[in-house]
Order: C-alpha cells, then sequence, then structure tokens
C-alpha cells in the first residue's frame, strides 16, 4: 500500500511560505546526516544543532501555509506527502553533503543570505512570518559565525584544506544565484510588504561573502551564469534520494504516529 | 459573580502551570524563563498560551504536555494549550531569579540583552563554579539548542553557557 501525494492550494502567500519551509527542511535533513559522521563531537553537535534550528523554522512555516492555505494540510502532510515536483526549495540546498567543506560551503552561502533575509523579513507586513523571522534572525547569526570560521580555518589550513574548500566553492556557485530570484507570484507580496525583495541583498551578500573567502585565501569563480528551477519543482536528481529516506516511513505505513 | 469566579480560577491555574518545569533544565520553571505568556479562563475552561523558545527545541513539545497534565491534576478538565510566536521569545524575559537559579545549578545565565552586539560580543562570561571571567569558548553548540559549552582558564571546569537569544 502506498500513500497518494496531498495536492495543495498554491496561493502567492501559501507558495511563499512553503518554498522556505522547503528550504529550511531540505537542509535542516540534509545537516542531520551528518549526526555520528562528524569529523570530531563537537562538530557533529554544531551540524545537529544547525539542523535542529532549520527543522523548527520549518515546522513553525509549514504549520503557518497550512493555516493560510485552509485546506485540511498540516505540518507532517506538506513534509511527508508531497513529490519531488512539489518541493520548492532552492537547488542549492538540496546538493548532496560531499565532503566536510562542501557541507560548510553550502552552509556558509545560504547562512549568509538566511541572515539578511530574516533580519529584513522581521519588518513584514505579515505577523506571523515577522514572528518567525525573528527568532530565525538570531539562529542563522549564529550559522554564519560558526560557518565563517570554517571557510578560513579550511581555505587557509593545510594545503588539502585549500583545495576541497575551493572546489565546493566552483562547484556550488552555480546555485547561489536562486536564492535572489523573484518570480510573479513573489512580487505581489513584495508590493504588499509581505515579502523582502531579494535583489536588494545581494550585495551585502556578496560583500560578506568575498571578505570572508578573501581572508580563506580562496578566489570566487567569474562565471555568472547560474542554474535555477528548485522554486518550480525543477530539481537536481539529488532530491527525490533525500525524500525516499525522509518519507519513507510515512509512505510504508500511511499515517502512522508514534 | 462569574466574573470574580473565573478571576479566581485564573490565579489557580496559572499558579499550577507555572510549577511546570523545563524538562531539559529542571531548576526552571517556564514562568522563570518567560515561556509561560497567557492564562485564560471561559466558562471554566483553561486555555493556555506559551511562546517556543529556539525555532527547534524538542522541549516544547514536553512542555505542552505537562502544562496539561499539571492543570487537569489541580482540577481543571480538558485545559488547552496553544503556541504564540509573536513577539518572539528572547532571553531578556528570563526573570533574574530564573537567572539565579541557573548560575547555582552550574550554568553560565544569558548575557541581560540579546541584541546582536550582545550576541557576537558575549566574551565576558563568568565561570558559575568559581565566578572567574577568565574563560574561553569550546563550542558555540552544546548539549541543546539553547547552549554553548565553554571551559573556565582559572578553575579549569567546564560548562555550559545559556546562550543569547
Amino acid at each position: 500500500m502506498t500513500t497518494a501525494s496531498i495536492k495543495v492550494s498554491e496561493t502567492p502567500l501559501v507558495l511563499y511560505t512553503l518554498r522556505r519551509a522547503d528550504d529550511a527542511l531540505v537542509l535542516g535533513h540534509r545537516l542531520s546526516e551528518w549526526c555520528g559522521h562528524a569529523p570530531m563531537l563537537e562538530e557533529d553537535m554544531a551540524l545537529a544543532n544547525m539542523g535542529l534550528d532549520l527543522l523548527g523554522q520549518a515546522r513553525e512555516l509549514y504549520s503557518y501555509a497550512a493555516k493560510v492555505e485552509g485546506k485540511g494540510n498540516d505540518e507532517d502532510k506538506f513534509a511527508y506527502l508531497r513529490d519531488v515536483r512539489q518541493y520548492r526549495n532552492l537547488l542549492l540546498l538540496e546538493q548532496p553533503n560531499g565532503d566536510f567543506a562542501r557541507t560548510m560551503v553550502r552552509q556558509f552561502f545560504y547562512s549568509v543570505f538566511a541572515d539578511l533575509y530574516w533580519r529584513a523579513m522581521m519588518k513584514s507586513a505579515d505577523p506571523t512570518l515577522a514572528a518567525v523571522a525573528a527568532k530565525s534572525e538570531k539562529e542563522s547569526a549564529y550559522h554564519v559565525r560558526h560557518t565563517s570560521e570554517w571557510i578560513v580555518r579550511l581555505g587557509d589550513g593545510t594545503e588539502e584544506s585549500h583545495r576541497r574548500a575551493q572546489s565546493a566553492i566552483d562547484e556550488l556557485w552555480a546555485f547561489t544565484g536562486e536564492m535572489f530570484a523573484v518570480d510573479d507570484s513573489e512580487r505581489g507580496l513584495i508590493d504588499a510588504g509581505i515579502a523582502v525583495d531579494p535583489t536588494g541583498l545581494r550585495a551585502q551578500w556578496l560583500k560578506t561573502i568575498t571578505n570572508v573567502v578573501n581572508e580563506a585565501t580562496l578566489t570566487l569563480p567569474k562565471n555568472d551564469w547560474m542554474q535555477q528551477g528548485g522554486r518550480i519543482g525543477h530539481h537536481s536528481e539529488h532530491l527525490g534520494h533525500l525524500l525516499s529516506e525522509l518519507q519513507s516511513l510515512q509512505r510504508t505505513f500511511p499515517g502512522a504516529t508514534w | 459573580m462569574v466574573a470574580v469566579l473565573d478571576s479566581d480560577l485564573r490565579q489557580r491555574a496559572w499558579d499550577a502551570a507555572a510549577q511546570v518545569v523545563d524538562p531539559e533544565i529542571p531548576v526552571l520553571t517556564i514562568a522563570d524563563l518567560g515561556v509561560l505568556r497567557e492564562v485564560a479562563v471561559h466558562d471554566g475552561k483553561v486555555e493556555v498560551a506559551i511562546t517556543p523558545t529556539y525555532s527547534g527545541c524538542p522541549a516544547m513539545n514536553m512542555i505542552a504536555l505537562e502544562i496539561e497534565l499539571a492543570l487537569e491534576r489541580a482540577g481543571f478538565a480538558r485545559p488547552t494549550v496553544r503556541t504564540v510566536l509573536s513577539p518572539a521569545w528572547t532571553t531578556d524575559w528570563m526573570s533574574e531569579d530564573g537567572r539565579a537559579k541557573l548560575r547555582d545549578y552550574g550554568i553560565a545565565p544569558p548575557q541581560a540583552s540579546s541584541s546582536r552586539r550582545a550576541l557576537f560580543g558575549e566574551q565576558q562570561v563568568a565561570c558559575p563554579q568559581c565566578g572567574s571571567t577568565n574563560t574561553e569558548v569550546l563550542s558555540e553548540f552544546g548539549s541543546t539548542s539553547c547552549k554553548a559549552l565553554w571551559r573556565c582558564k582559572a578553575c579549569r571546569e567546564p560548562f555550559d553557557y545559556f546562550k543569547c537569544h
């Protein structure tokens, strides 16, 4: 027996909230894959803690999306009963963990963005999104500090750690543009003061990234071509594998609860 | 008459709910933490509002369950607990009493202000064992979402620090 996927009425606000919830869930799940495998105990705890922060943000956002949608869905149904094509997360966040440097670079690119984004969202005209932002902003600030320190340590460390960090930057760079993209469904929310225009965050993001990368004796790629598609459900092959693990219990035993 | 009765009940319900402790830090009540926000009584039915601490704090489900049990023990049938997100919880809401209890328990309490400056300038964390400020951070992320792991360079004891949030 299998469980059918749910249908979602993606009004602009539901879609907007689900996109951010999916970002947090998918990246949080990736971090949880490190649990018990990190290079040292402190880092194992750090990765699990950051993953937990993201999972908490995802839960609040899914619950809010469910309330706005008003069709009887809930946080669990959004997480467990949507297929790959229904997920709306950024492509960057579903990329496999790879080595430790790659996980850190992915987290660094995203956390610097998330910190700026949530800080701006604290002024959202939507009180729930503003409240989620007030929490997430502080959590992101810790993530930025932690990952920045690692980028410098890896880049300015040994020849091997430098090589790995540089190759992670080169491989993930093309996924960073999607964080700053806006489509028509979000335009109205931005005009209404509910959403933040991410294009306005890019200069500050690039400045922070550049400073840390320079300090780490690493370099940013010159190419400007950016891969997109996650926001409309066009994912890399990696997300399906992630979801098959994340959803396996609920798909195998429909409706199972603790 | 009904209004007076409800306000008496409200105080009794508040007192019962306020006794619930954080399962991870059992010396702190949810009132000390600032997690207990509101207790309302309508026609004898109690509704409690709590606010989550860290977004992913797994203790929140446990706390909600404990509140329901505490209220039922105090004679309130079918109490409900709801979560309010706004305004967002901050460590600034932790009571002075709560901070003292934390210190006595061996956890350095959060700095007084959760402003961004405090988030990133918390280098003066006093050791809860010997009081020395000659301390250093071992790991930004500790045994629970709300804590970092520190070490005292004076008495050599490691200790938990309740992070600003």
